[in-house]
């Protein structure tokens, strides 16, 4: 894995101070005592994590074992994986789960695209440059409840909506937006919030693009277009990635704006995992069932992450090298 | 959509020479300032909205000029809004001190020569950053009842912390890696020299990464939406909670509640379009100087 | 480096400083901004509940009860409704203590009565004078009452269903209003008062998923028809002849002469949407007259007539629904001592006592009286004027609602727009989405309900497990 490359290339950017012998000295590099120092600092942050975010995972586990309706006391019993096989056979589940998937990949790509159009034009000097790059991360800085409930009324709505009024005159009339297309209207939200922060990174990653390679490509006489298929996009790549990686971090676990807009409805078309577990848990109140749904989550996440982890230690791994 | 991209960013890179035409220079201005409105233009519509009375705000088509009034601020401020802006005040600011206190000392112990397993504890910071938090909300909300501590700004605080350390530490130790290698290797020599050289040396050099991480912290922790909704009450709940219950399930509301929304939004905004630089920092982590 | 160190110490001073100050944040103990201000030896009393305008009316005139009683520090958590109910149930299914009061229905009350979560109120009403509990409307008061008859909620308000429909259009195209609608008839006066080119539809019904929104006008509906959810052996009857007549007529309607956006549409929605013109009919609840008759609200004030529920030809009995919030205090309560249950109920008969309707009456006008809870508020003058149009009608539908045989048919369980089993909040949210998506035109009927009549059979199974374990 690349990963273990990256830590050899950091220590071999500075082989004087690396220590050839394995034995530990009393003092300095490599003793057990510089062993703690390096350590020591670490340990507070993981034991933190691991108990505030790793604990409730094993409660969850042990719930996931039990039939119990938090409305029904006395329901608690132990079931071993029925819920698990309710869960496999719910077809609902598996939509939502596609839903997850859908929401998630087309907000990000969708979200990139943008990001990399409006980085591009943004990335000349011209007049109040500032101020639109100012108009432009707003919507990433603006409180997500906040974002959905605008979408949700002052834009999506059927008949005072703002959306409706501007597309009138194209035939849109009363389109109710939420109810008919809930997937493009809570993506449109998400785009609108993420495009800020894709561009972002995108204008980072243009700006310390090498001035130099960029004039000797265009002394060699290479189109527009040329120097930015061979010279930009090559150097991109690892902030595309990096935004890829951390937009689908936050997005697969979208909760607010789903809550706020459509409450995963109409039916559950617009439900994604979180929300749909949420449901489960918190108007269903079937805790064992939730529970079930949350264990294959995570598995599933754990499988995609591990994916998608390498992408970003790959990023990270180059972006170390600069 | 990606054949605009594609136009777009052939346009753009024709134009970086900047010796051809002015007009396609201004057209491409033009165009910048049409989509930087555009982005922005739902949220100009809310503040609009906020400063209209209920019944303007309900028109068909909309009205773009009318008599603004303060009445939909003055309900939001005299409907008590303000202990919820210091609930999320105070859960902000205490988790992001919170997050650079555990945060800091992680990143630079991740960053020296290879901490045994380095990438192995990368790697679970930011996988539980993948979790989803709604499969542990029945069980955190369990034990936070069982130690009583429900509705109190206290969990909001560790519960931000836990949320936001994995990028933090990430963010940081990318930080930490520009320090020159020796400084970091003198530091490390022996434990009194350590914490000098950290303080003197290091920190100095660190603090515009601790800022600007500390920054995303803040925006995430006062925009965090499900653990407040589910684990605060009366006490201890935060400006987006708040925005829940002011739609209320009859009536006009548009309006007032557009206003709620300004006010909810405005601190993060404020503080994010004064640290624009900070932010394009952080978030490149740090690959950007 | 030197030269740095200067004003790096100061910002060090700065951040020390800082952290003091947070220090003694945390030694004071202080949980949350909500608690800051208060008066030594206060008692705080935390009432969770639903943000409807009457309940915000309270909170606007509750720092009177506040003065009244200075050693009482009231905190609200006022949430819309879906938010409220997962909210409230969850902490009182968990025994979490943060609400000393909440806001519950008839539906909860027989229930969590049942599984001990909540406080007795009978002898704390027999305990304070004045206070006429026989003065509660007598289906309302039945309704809030445990299998032991003892009242386990006190009613804030209480609600049954009407029709409401604008009588300047009916006048303009010539068409009356019988006494007792039809669903036919309804259903025909909406197709003539559609008019897409003027923006307005002929009928304004809920769509939009969960239990308490679609579900409650559709179910009535369903009654009317003569369908039922269960029959006596607790077999599901969702796919049976009469409530697919029912749904298919309710999802006709909506989809031909509905409002725009009717599968998103809920109380609130349709309100908005018929006081501002845009509907010729609205059928929900009957709370809504206070809106409707609201001219800082309503563009239709005084042009609104109210019918009963519709009924059918096959099936005459009156179909209004049968609703109260009512306010009750959690078990959990009791457990912080006698003191903070006194505290409590000092509120919630603040609350529910005559005197208040008398003060929300001179202070924020009589059309805002919360309504149906009382009989003697039907004897106070004002309210009897203010509300003519619509009082008479009010009081005649929360009467006839009758929660112990809803269904032409017999069924085993009780509750007209909800079945009083605890299985329901969660069924009801799965059909109602699944109705919500056939109202939206994304599955047909049939798919809905094969699909409703699937969790419906899966709920009724347990209870036959039940029942023949019982045998």
């Amino acid at each position: 894995m690349s990963t273990s490359e990256k830590s050899g290339s950091t220590a071999v950017a500075d082989p004087a101070t690396k220590p050839a012998k394995p034995e530990r000295p009393a003092v300095g590099p490599g003793s057990r005592r510089d062993g703690w120092i390096r350590r020591g600092p670490l340990l507070p942050a993981l034991i933190f994590t691991i108990i505030v975010t790793q604990l409730p995972f094993l409660f969850t586990i042990y719930y996931s074992t039990q039939s119990w309706n938090l409305v029904n006391p006395g329901s608690q019993r132990f079931v071993g994986f029925e819920n698990y096989v309710t869960v496999f056979t719910d077809s609902q589940f598996r939509g939502v789960a596609l839903n997850s998937i859908v929401l998630t990949l087309g907000s990000v790509f969708i979200a990139m695209v943008l990001g990399l159009a409006v980085a591009l034009l943004l990335n000349r000097t011209f007049p109040g440059r500032g101020v639109v790059r100012t108009l432009l991360i707003t919507p990433f800085l603006i409180t997500p409840v906040a974002g959905a409930l605008i979408w949700q009324t002052v834009m999506f709505d059927p008949t005072y909506g703002l959306v409706n009024f501007v597309l009138g005159p194209f035939g849109a009339g009363t389109t109710d937006w939420i109810s008919s297309f809930p997937r493009t209207a809570i993506v449109v939200a998400l785009v609108w919030q993420w495009t800020p922060f894709m561009m972002l990174l995108i204008l980072a990653g243009l700006g310390s693009q090498p001035q130099e390679v960029l004039e000797a490509a265009r002394v060699d006489g290479a189109t527009g277009f040329a120097v930015f298929r061979e010279v930009t996009l090559p150097h991109l790549r690892r902030f595309i990635e990096l935004g890829i990686v951390l937009g689908a971090i936050y997005l697969v676990n979208t909760f607010d704006t789903i809550y706020m807009m459509t409450q995963g409805g109409p039916g559950t078309a617009s439900a994604n995992l979180p929300f749909y577990i949420y449901q489960r848990a918190f108007l269903g109140f079937d805790i064992g069932q939730s529970a079930a749904m949350g264990v294959v989550t995570v598995i599933a996440t754990i499988i995609v992450a591990t994916l998608a982890l390498r992408l970003i230690f790959r990023s990270f791994s180059a972006a170390e090298e600069v | 959509m990606t054949a605009v991209a594609e136009r777009t960013r052939d346009e753009s890179s024709e134009v970086v020479p900047r010796k051809k035409s002015n007009i396609g220079g201004s057209l491409l201005t033009v165009l910048a300032w049409i989509v930087g409105i555009g982005f922005f233009f739902p949220v100009f519509w809310m503040v609009l909205t906020a400063f209209k009375q209920e019944r303007a705000a309900y028109t068909d088509p909309p009205t773009l000029f009318f008599t603004p009034t303060l009445d939909q601020f003055a309900a939001v401020f005299g409907g008590g809004i303000t202990p919820y802006l210091l609930n999320s005040l105070f859960a902000t600011v205490m988790s992001t001190v919170l997050v650079l206190l555990l945060g800091t000392p992680a990143a630079f112990a991740l960053s020296l020569r290879q901490v045994k397993r380095t990438q192995d504890v990368l790697f679970f910071f930011i996988s539980t950053k993948m979790l989803p938090i709604v499969a542990a909300i029945v069980p955190i909300y369990v034990v936070v009842n069982f130690i009583g501590a429900l509705d109190n700004v206290w969990t909001l605080v560790v519960l931000y912390t836990a949320m936001n350390l994995p990028i933090a530490v990430w963010m940081m130790r990318s930080f930490f890696l520009e320090v020159p290698k020796e400084l970091l290797e003198a530091a490390s020599m022996d434990g009194a020299s350590l914490w000098r050289s950290l303080r003197e040396v290091v920190l100095p050099i660190i603090s515009p990464g601790m800022a600007a991480t500390g920054l995303i912290c803040m925006i995430f922790a006062w925009n965090e939406f499900f653990f407040a909704v589910n684990l605060t009450a009366a006490q201890a709940a935060t400006v987006p909670v708040y925005l829940v219950g002011f739609i209320t399930s009859e009536g006009l509301y548009f309006a007032s509640l557009c206003a709620a929304a300004t006010v909810a939004a405005l601190p993060v905004v404020i503080i994010g379009w004064i640290a624009q630089n900070k932010l394009v920092q952080g978030l490149s982590f740090g690959a950007v100087k | 480096m030197t030269t740095g160190s200067v004003p790096a110490r100061r910002r060090r001073s700065a951040v020390v400083g800082a952290l003091v100050g947070v220090m003694a944040m945390i030694l004071s103990g202080c949980a949350g901004a909500g608690a800051l201000g208060l008066p030594e030896g206060a008692r705080v009393v935390t009432i969770a509940i639903v943000s409807n305008p009457q309940m915000q009316d309270a909170i606007a005139l509750s720092p009177r009860f506040e003065a009244e009683n200075p050693d009482i520090r009231l905190r609200f958590v006022s949430l819309s409704e879906n938010e409220a109910r997962a909210k409230i149930t969850a902490s009182v299914a968990t025994g979490g203590s943060e609400f000393d009061a909440v806001m519950i229905s008839n539906y909860e009350t027989p229930q969590w009565a049942e599984n001990g979560w909540l406080v007795d109120l009978d002898p704390l009403m027999a305990a304070t004078p004045g206070y006429d509990q026989d003065d509660f409307t007598p289906s309302i008061r039945s309704a809030l009452s445990g299998s032991d008859g003892h009242q386990y909620s006190v009613p804030f308000y209480g609600e049954s269903s009407f029709l409401m429909y604008r009588k300047d259009l009916f006048a303009e195209a010539g068409l009356t209003m019988p006494e007792q609608p039809t669903w036919e008839e309804v259903a025909g006066f909406a197709n003539q008062l559609t008019d897409r080119d003027q923006n307005r539809s002929g009928i304004c019904l809920r769509g939009l998923p969960g239990w308490g929104e679609v579900m409650a006008p559709l179910d009535t509906v369903i009654n009317a028809y003569g369908g039922r959810w269960y029959d006596e052996q607790w077999n599901a009857q969702l796919t049976s002849p009469e409530v697919r007549e029912a749904v298919q007529f309710y999802v006709d309607l909506i989809r031909e002469d509905g409002i725009p956006g009717s599968a998103q549409a809920g109380f609130s929605e349709c309100g908005t949407q018929f006081t501002q013109g845009n509907a010729a009919m609205w059928y929900d609840a009957t709370v809504a007259a206070g809106l409707v008759e609201n001219p800082d609200e309503s563009e239709v004030v005084g042009q609104v007539g109210y019918a009963p529920a519709p009924v059918t030809a096959a099936n005459d009995r009156p179909s209004g629904w049968l609703y109260s919030w009512a306010l009750a205090i959690p078990q959990t309560t009791a457990e912080k001592g006698p003191e903070q249950v006194d505290a409590t109920w000092k509120f919630l008969s603040w609350m529910t006592d005559k005197p208040y309707q008398q003060l929300v009456g001179e202070e924020m006008g009589w059309t805002s009286v919360p309504p149906g809870a009382r009989q003697s508020t039907y004897e106070i003058p004002e309210y009897i004027e203010a509300s003519a149009a619509y009082a008479p009608q009010t009081q005649q539908a929360i009467s006839e609602a009758d929660q112990e045989n809803p269904t032409l048919q017999p069924v085993p369980y009780t509750g007209v727009q909800f079945l009083a089993i605890p299985e329901f909040q969660d069924l009801g949210t799965r059909v109602s989405q699944q109705l919500s998506a056939a109202i939206a035109g994304q599955q047909t009927v049939d798919e809905a309900l094969e699909q409703a009549q699937n969790y419906a059979v899966t709920v009724g199974e347990s209870y036959q497990d039940q029942e023949g374990v019982n045998q």
